[in-house]
């Protein structure tokens, strides 16, 4: 990966969508939107069904276009030119919920390889970034002249992510990579994606329902609720003033829950924990000095 | 009420066969009971052979060996006819994964009605179970409405309505909650815990969600198409290195526990509950600092 | 984009038209569609526009849909126009330009088509499709045709494939819009290029939208043999048909329209075909 590739941000000024507009069936899906997704890190989307989190999605790499409003990746107006709006596609990669449903070809390298041929790019350029993709989804090359069709759930699942990080966008988002997956799948995925943008050090923007996932997985959060959104910063932060969080209707990770439950029992503890392990190096110091005493 | 169990599972196998690989073997020699009006949860992952079990109870599959029974009734015995088979699916019903592709009509109280209509109830009668099942999932505001203007969640209640109207004994949930999100999930799962304690609707609950399986009476932990762990969640969560191997969770606090207990602090294992939890370390800590 | 088709055209409503039993609407939209191809003489025609009119503004839909409704005509109708005016001989001329020779029956004729092929459109969209929800057409259908049922005729499996296509046809279609855009996100492009490399880009559209459609079929297989379906056999209805007394008076509305258009072709001179 080239360095420029690195910190591509992604800014959206005044943007609002609506959907079938001047007709009954009107929505406003977003609602004058102000925010900037930080370049570099890993960005947990949060918010119901229904806040906008898809939309907000597709507008970063132009499948929709705004009604009012500007969307900026890496600085560039992406509707400077809508004739360019294509190479955008290929900057800000796009990973939609249950991917699997998209695969078509016969083979899984064909299909990985679907993406950076349509970037007009050379056979051998091509094969490099399947196997490099490939890699990164932790699927083994042996595989690459299989059916897709053949693969289970979860791989599958992993193909068509490797699909995305093909095109080497400087921004890869995942609506709800996660989804439908048991504690394992999970952890592999996500895991998966996490390695990739330490390796990269590309820009990841994760759409996702479960507060733990982001806990361990997110550097910083972007909370949406009816359009808008409200919040916008470091996981830490965010956690620390998990009331705003359940007075929409989110939850927290039962960890913190759990500190909050000790806290208002008179326990000091810190009110930014989300991750057990974070809870154990709390507590330990606390319980270490009762077990000292009854040595 | 009678001591049989209501389902009752007898040293039961099955394979498929597989040209490539020749027969897989999903379940093996799996034994279990599950009393009337009980709420069990399956708990595995992906391919361990959890639907599958599901699927033979209602016969959708036929087991390779052994024996199931439904009400003291074996339903694998050689005897046992079609006419048989749809008595034993009217008592259990099933609701599946995806909410899409169990709705048949285009009309909410047109799909609910689609189980009494195929038994050939009358047409007063199925009126009044549409109704009344409408009334159980809380959705009689959307009696008229179509399926795809309906949420996951809404989806999966008018799934539930169409086999309550059908009066079951037991309702089997095919990982009925994995494609919801967390306000769709929990609507389901009030639904369930609500018809269970209600009516004394048996329930047989396949996820791989441990914060669902919690909420059981009971849970059954299948792995590798056997059953590896069998009792209350409290029991089953103090497993937690069993559970993480086989690739399952266990809820955060029980977790915590067991990192502390790791450290040499003395703590309980079969703490699931936060409140719980929270109550029994405040009181270690405060016990240190009175001293 | 695919979203705005709408099929079915159904629009709820509480005109004395909805409230019709769905077999009397079809029954009755037969009977219309014969009356009106007995009509054939200007006063006849004039009757079957107001009778049109009629049932358009009885039905409650707005006449601007109904109209939108006939745009698709709108070919048929030039060409036949055109084919009468032009090639239709007669006793009235009125314009003779070298070849082209214009009559008065060219232009009669060719008024006494627009109106047959309108009447016959709106008066069914107005009776049948704006009117009755696709299921309560399809149930009409098929209670209908039971008689066909000895013959061993499927008409039960028809009437279940109807609905079972009317409950899928929005997901398949919310299906294809996903599809589309997930395949745009990895660069497909469906709108430049040549008609080929334009068809070519449909397949992985077209591969995606069949696995999942037979996915789902499996599925709901399974799902209805787990809720006891086995065929129509047995099978009993949640909403049985009655015919009522306003039934049988639209019956004698549309019977009596027949009669009329008949009577006035035989007794009433005037231009005719």
């Amino acid at each position: 990966m080239t360095t420029e590739n690195k910190a591509t941000s992604i800014r959206f000024e005044n943007v609002s969508y609506i959907y079938s507009p001047d007709t009954p069936f009107e929505k406003r899906a977003l609602d004058c939107i102000n925010t900037e997704i930080e370049g570099g890190v890993i960005t947990g989307l949060i918010g119901h069904t229904g806040s906008g989190k898809s939309t907000l999605v597709q507008l970063m790499n132009g499948l929709l276009k705004p009604t009012c409003g500007k969307v900026y990746v890496g600085g560039r107006d992406i509707w400077e030119d809508p004739k360019k709006i294509r190479e955008f596609r290929f900057r800000v990669g796009l990973v939609f919920q249950y991917p699997e449903y998209q695969l078509f070809e016969e083979t899984i390298y064909k299909d990985i390889a679907f993406g950076p041929s349509n970037m007009g790019l050379d056979e051998a350029e091509i094969k490099a970034r399947v196997l490099e993709s490939l890699d990164f989804v932790g699927l083994d090359a042996s595989m690459l002249d299989k059916s897709p069709f053949d693969l289970s759930g979860g791989q599958k699942r992993r193909v068509a992510i490797a699909g995305i990080m093909a095109m080497r966008p400087e921004v890869l988002v995942l609506d709800e990579p996660a989804a439908g997956l048991d504690p394992r799948g999970r952890e592999e995925i996500l895991g998966g994606v996490h390695e990739y943008q330490r390796r990269s050090g590309s820009t990841v923007i994760i759409v996702s329902h479960s507060m733990e996932d982001m806990a361990k997985y997110a550097d910083r959060l972007l909370v949406m609720k009816g359009a808008e959104v409200i919040k916008n910063g470091d996981c830490h932060e965010i956690f620390a003033e998990s009331e705003t969080l359940t007075s929409i209707g989110l939850d927290v990770p039962q960890i913190t829950r759990f500190m909050k439950a000790l806290a208002a029992r008179g326990v000091d503890v810190p009110a930014d924990i989300f991750t057990v392990d974070e809870a154990a190096a709390a507590l330990l110091p606390l319980l270490r000095k009762e077990g000292g005493a009854s040595c | 009420m009678n001591n049989t169990p209501y389902i009752k599972a007898e040293h039961v196998s099955f394979a498929y066969k597989n040209d490539d690989s020749g027969d897989v073997q999903v379940l093996r020699d799996v034994s279990f009971e599950i009393a009337r009006g009980e709420f069990v949860a399956v708990l595995g992952h992906n391919g361990s052979g959890k639907s599958t079990l599901a699927k033979l109870l209602n016969m959708i599959l036929s087991p390779s060996e052994g024996r199931i029974y439904i009400d003291g009734e074996e339903i694998t015995s050689p005897d046992f006819t079609e006419e048989d088979l749809f008595r034993i699916r009217r008592k259990i019903g099933m609701v599946f994964q995806n909410p899409d592709n169990q709705l048949v009509a285009t009309i909410v109280e047109e799909d609910i009605a689609f189980g009494p209509e195929n038994l050939g109830t009358t047409p007063a009668e199925i009126r009044a179970r549409v109704d009344e099942a409408l009334a159980a999932v809380g959705m009689t505001a959307f009696a008229r409405h179509s399926p795809h203007q309906l949420s996951g969640g809404q989806k999966q209640r008018i799934a539930i309505a169409g086999i309550i109207a059908m009066l079951p004994e037991c309702i089997i949930f095919d990982e009925s909650t994995a494609m919801l999100d967390p306000s769709g999930r929990e609507e389901v799962m009030e639904t369930i815990e609500k018809l269970n304690r209600e009516r004394g609707i048996t329930v047989l609950h396949i996820t791989h969600n441990m914060n669902e399986a919690v909420r059981a009476d009971r849970i059954l932990v299948v792995n590798d198409g056997q059953i590896l762990i069998d009792g209350k969640p409290r029991e089953v969560f103090s497993h937690v290195e069993e559970l993480k191997a086989v690739g399952l969770d266990v809820p955060q606090v029980t977790e915590l526990m067991w990192k502390l207990r790791g450290q040499g602090i003395a703590l309980p294992a079969n703490i699931i509950d936060e409140e719980e939890g929270a109550d029994l370390l405040a009181s270690l800590i405060r016990g240190e600092q009175s001293k | 984009m695919l979203k705005d088709i709408t099929l079915g055209q159904y629009f709820p409503g509480t005109s004395p038209l909805h409230k019709l039993d769905p077999r009397m609407k079809i029954i009755l939209t037969v009977i219309y569609i014969v009356d009106i191809l007995f009509a054939s003489n200007i006063w006849s025609f004039l009757l079957v526009s107001l009778f049109t009119v009629g049932l358009v503004l009885i039905s409650t839909i707005p006449p601007k849909i109904v109209i939108k409704g006939l745009k698709p005509l709108i070919f048929i109708i030039a060409f036949t126009v055109i084919f009468n005016i032009f090639w239709t001989e007669g006793d009235h001329l009125l314009l003779s330009a070298g070849p082209v020779k214009i009559y008065l029956e060219g232009i009669m004729y060719a008024i006494f088509m627009i109106v047959r092929v309108v009447a016959l459109l709106a008066g069914t969209c107005v009776v049948l499709t704006y009117t009755t929800s696709p299921i309560a057409l399809t149930d009409g259908l098929e209670q209908l045709l039971s008689p066909l049922k000895k013959l061993r005729l499927p008409v039960h499996e028809f009437s279940m494939m109807m609905t079972i296509a009317l409950r899928f046809i929005p997901t398949l279609v919310e299906e294809t819009d996903k599809i589309m855009s997930a395949q745009k996100a990895r660069g497909a492009d469906f709108e430049s290029g040549s008609l080929i490399s334009r068809a070519k880009a449909l397949v992985p559209i077209l591969i995606p939208l069949f696995v999942s459609a037979f996915r789902r079929a499996d599925d709901l297989a399974v799902a209805m043999e787990c809720r006891c379906y086995r065929g129509g056999e047995g099978r009993s209805k949640m909403t049985a048909l009655h015919f009522t007394g306003r039934d049988f008076l639209w019956l004698g509305i549309f019977l009596l329209f027949g009669a009329a258009v008949i009577l006035i072709n035989r007794f009433a001179p005037g231009i005719s075909l």
